[in-house]
């Protein structure tokens, strides 16, 4: 656990993340057409089956945009997207042509990720945890590849996966989230340029913790990357997130889909920690992070469990959800959710309950502080076929200040007489008493507040992998600076 | 250690604490005695720093201005309160709780701050002298506690922080008499030459284990009598019907 120490040093913190590093890049031009989605995917030297998927999500999309059907039910407010105004691809220069091993990446690239925490040398300080780290567009570079091919894991770039693992690609993708599904996934399926792709064949546990790193360094781009994992029957794998970006004055827009396949009796656990660039305390600038998660368990006795600490982005939009088709599958969404000065989320979960004794837990706690708004929307599906289907949820929310907000849309659907479902819902403040208890003891109030926040998340944290966990604790810390008094 | 004089106490326009004076040396146990309402807890918070209350008059504690500091440079300046209702804080641990609390009072003290072993070697020992159980340690703080539990952990906090001057605030109210006997026992285990401690106490029985060195009676925000332990046990026969007369009507909290 974070020492006091460490909690006050991390408080007096700015976002630490916000610095941009020179990298020489290779760029689209501005805006969405499909000439950008052809020179895309030639600069990524697709099969045709890919381009065409892509463009028959664009002119899905197209369809869309026209009848203005970007999605305003969320309970956020931004001014119009001008798509056009976007640039599509953006890919640091290899400096040597394609860098086949971790030794040739740009070492200004591999410096960006080293002063952001994240060693891709294999020997460093995460020896335990394979990286595959994304600036902008594309993957520069993933570790432990070797290692993890010696058990029949595949972990590589979404492009390499293309290239490589054609018919694996073909079998998965879109499985979850079809091209059709929401607008913002429309857009990605058009557009996407790298992302992580993981296959955890039949029995196989994953030997150490995947990970993926995003990155947005250059201006005016969008981030658009898919993650698909699949794990077969009987597997096993825990799979990280992180993400920052720089500061800068214009809002940037990261529209990412992941899908999650997991087979009989397989298992997969994904979190994340989410801290792209807030905003300023004005809310200007700052990352529209409007990403659809999705998994399946698609055999019998199968597992997901998400969990996330969502503290960056001026705006989330975000509800990673589970598919329980499989008998006795299993859905857990553990959230924390911190709004501060003026960002907005709309996050939480969907459980759709489709098999026999399919079960699904949410916990989501909710941090509001400055003018922060924060919501929570879950939807608990049980359908006919769900026989002895049973949800719990609770959602607690913690207001840390008097102009912010906290709001709760939870929905339930029930079309089988025999599901259980219960829902918890609170809502507190952090009391004077508290607060006083603490200073009496000689806890600075600002500590005190760090502690107690911690302290209402707790439940979630401790579903993060360790190292997560402490990364979170801190981030906290972080995150509310300036919210007290 | 501990000079308050003329003590004007008022909180939400009413008055609370009418010239109070009070003196307390090092070493010493005072006990405040006095009905419900009369200011006792009030003393009590003033003294910790509670910032609702509107202040006036003097407090010096180790020969400085007591009023002038936070609650926190209060507390690395050595005075703990045993609070009369603790409150929870959930998810954090009891055990993390009080070991981020020492440390920050060691550092403002210039004093390395113990890592976790050697911080739980000292919660050990000290964890005996109140008789606490130690699957309270990873409870989280005061959260599901009985109302027992709840005092013996400020005694516990009070023994890990070893404070120069302890308040301890109704510390005996709601405890059975065995529980009683162990919060005292933790008491009289921390007396020492250079601590002082004031014991706010609506009951007699408390000072049967823990004996005071001058017992005080408050009636309507000031002190109206002052006495050695004997006056306790007069208190104990006559009430404190006797100390009202005079006073001005009406001073509740």
């Amino acid at each position: 656990m974070a020492t006091n120490t460490e909690v006050r040093e991390i408080a007096n913190r700015k976002y630490q993340y916000g610095f941009v590093t020179d990298l020489e890049t290779d760029v689209v031009p501005r805006g969405l057409n499909e000439g950008v989605i052809r020179l895309i995917s030639s600069k990524k030297n697709e099969p045709q089956w890919m381009l065409d998927w892509r463009l028959k999500a664009y002119r899905h999309w197209s369809k869309l945009a026209k009848s203005e059907a970007e999605p305003k039910w969320a309970n956020v407010h931004y001014p119009p997207i001008d798509y056009q105004d976007i640039i599509y691809y953006s890919a640091p220069k290899p400096k040597t042509p394609g860098p086949k091993s971790l030794d040739e990446v740009d070492p200004e690239v591999l410096a960006m990720f080293n002063k952001l925490g994240i060693s891709l040398a294999e020997q460093g300080r995460l020896s335990g945890i394979a990286v595959d780290a994304i600036v902008d567009s594309v993957s520069v570079g993933t570790t432990f590849k070797k290692k993890l091919a010696e058990v029949g894991v595949i972990f590589c770039s979404f492009s390499e996966a293309v290239q490589d693992h054609p018919d694996l690609v073909k079998k998965y993708l879109g499985s979850v989230v079809p091209y059709t599904d929401n607008y913002f996934a429309t857009l990605n399926s058009a557009v996407f340029t790298d992302g992580s792709f993981c296959f955890v064949p039949k029995g196989v546990r994953c030997p150490m913790e995947l990970s993926t790193y995003f990155r947005i360094n250059a201006a005016d781009t969008g981030q658009f990357e898919r993650t698909l994992i699949v794990a077969e029957e009987g597997a096993y794998v825990s799979y990280l997130e992180g993400c920052t970006a720089p500061m800068r004055d214009k809002n940037q827009l990261h529209a990412a889909v992941v899908e999650l396949v997991a087979l009989d009796g397989a298992q997969i656990k994904y979190s994340t920690v989410q801290n792209w660039y807030p905003g300023d305390a004005e809310g200007r600038g700052g990352i529209y992070n409007f990403v659809t998660k999705r998994g399946k368990c698609a055999g019998a006795n199968s597992k997901i469990s998400w969990t996330q600490v969502e503290t960056g982005s001026a705006i989330t939009w975000k509800y990673p959800s589970v598919i329980l088709q499989g008998d006795n599958s299993v859905g857990e969404f553990y959230s924390v959710a911190l709004t501060n000065n003026r960002q907005q989320a709309d996050t939480g979960t969907k459980m759709i309950h489709i098999g026999k004794n399919t079960r699904s837990t949410i916990l989501s706690k909710g941090i509001s502080a400055g003018r922060g708004q924060n919501t929570y929307r879950g939807l608990v599906k049980i359908l006919k076929s769900a026989t002895g289907a049973r949800n719990h949820t609770q959602c607690d929310s913690l207001l840390l200040s008097d102009q912010c907000g906290a709001h709760t849309f939870p929905y339930i659907e029930v079309k089988n007489p025999t599901a259980q479902i219960e829902h918890e819902a609170s809502t507190s403040k952090i009391s004077e008493d508290q607060l006083f208890y603490c200073r009496q003891r000689g806890i600075r109030e600002e500590d005190a507040v760090s502690m107690i926040v911690n302290g209402f998340c707790r439940e979630v944290f401790k579903e993060l992998p360790m190292e997560f966990a402490v990364e979170a604790q801190k981030l906290l810390s972080v995150s509310l600076e300036g919210s007290v008094g | 250690m501990l000079q308050i004089r003329n003590l004007h106490v008022k909180v939400g326009g009413k008055e609370i604490l009418r010239g109070l004076s009070l003196e307390v040396r090092a070493g010493e146990v005072h006990a405040i005695m006095g009905p419900n309402g009369s200011g006792k807890s009030t003393l009590a918070q003033v003294l910790a720093g509670h910032e609702n209350y509107d202040v006036t008059g003097e407090v010096l504690y180790q020969g400085k201005d007591l009023l002038a500091l936070s609650p926190e440079e209060r507390a690395v300046a050595g005075v703990f309160l045993a609070f009369q209702y603790p409150v929870e804080i959930p998810g954090v641990g009891n055990l993390y709780f009080l070991r981020t609390a020492l440390n920050a009072l060691r550092k403002q003290r210039g004093l390395e701050e113990l890592d976790a072993m050697d911080f739980l070697a000292v919660a050990k020992e000290r964890m005996k002298l109140v008789e606490m159980d130690q699957s309270f340690m990873s409870r989280s703080v005061n959260e599901g506690f009985s109302g027992g539990e709840k005092k013996r952990n400020e005694i516990f906090q009070m023994a890990v922080l070893e404070p120069t001057l302890a308040i301890l605030d109704e510390t005996d109210s709601g405890l059975d008499i065995d529980a009683l006997r162990v919060v005292a026992r933790g008491v009289n285990a921390l007396r020492s030459q250079d601590r002082a401690m004031l014991v706010i106490t609506h009951y007699q029985r408390l000072l049967d284990y823990i004996v005071p060195d001058r017992v005080h009676v408050i009636a309507n925000g000031r002190i109206v009598r002052s006495g050695d332990k004997d006056l306790a046990l007069e208190l104990e026969k006559h009430g404190y019907a006797g100390f009202e007369q005079g006073g001005v009507a009406g001073a509740t909290p």
